[in-house]
């Protein structure tokens, strides 16, 4: 924990079932990947916070650190990193995304 | 050499792969954030290779990540992926 803006990383996670990192709001993003990952999160009806790390660059450049991961968006659940956009996809494609939401007591609707 | 053929090296020497195609997506995000008129800036990579096998999605993508750090840490913006090993596709 060199980072300090880990702490902050730290606290969304706990007190956050779901969090997204991402660009842009879940209103309006500014990313195709990361509107991609708010749309399977909608049409999942999971309720999630969006993270926008373009209005901290701090945090931008932190959350890769943190995560040991070079791009954008990034999903965790219930403190761990699921992936980003292409590994959400294809989770919620063949149902391992739901898989995990249920066994982590994410309440989701479809 | 261009980004697109230093990718496509990198992968094929260090994951002997059976299939690579790298596709580069910069024409379709022209305008956006990280977008460069030089092109080279959104990659896509489709790989199968023996070497994914047994190993989880993350730890596969974190195989290419460090693969291609300089390229990540260069001129490429966004790099998305599917990654396989041989009897997923």
């Amino acid at each position: 924990m060199t980072n300090p803006v880990f702490e902050r990383i730290q606290q969304d996670l706990s007190d956050n079932a779901v969090v997204l990192y991402m660009k842009g709001t879940p209103m309006f993003p500014q990313c195709g990947f990361s509107a991609a990952v708010v749309q399977v999160l909608s049409d999942l009806g999971v309720k999630f916070k969006g993270i926008d790390i373009l209005v901290d660059p701090s945090l931008r450049d932190a959350i890769k650190e943190f995560t040991n991961w070079p791009t954008l968006p990034q999903l965790y659940v219930k403190g761990e990193f699921v992936g980003g956009c292409d590994i959400v996809r294809e989770m919620a494609a063949n149902g391992e995304l739901q898989q995990l939401l249920t066994a982590r007591n994410v309440p989701f609707s479809a | 050499m261009s980004i697109r053929a230093a990718i496509e090296t990198k992968l094929t020497q260090a994951l002997a792969p059976t299939r690579l195609a790298v596709f580069d997506e910069s024409d379709r995000h022209v305008g956006h954030p990280g977008w460069d008129p030089k092109g080279e800036t959104h990659f896509c990579v489709d790989i199968v290779s023996p070497a994914f096998a047994g190993k989880s999605r993350i730890e596969r993508h974190r195989m290419v990540h460090t693969l291609l750090d300089a390229e990540l840490k260069g001129g490429v913006h966004a790099l998305a992926l599917s990654v396989k090993a041989p009897g997923e596709e």
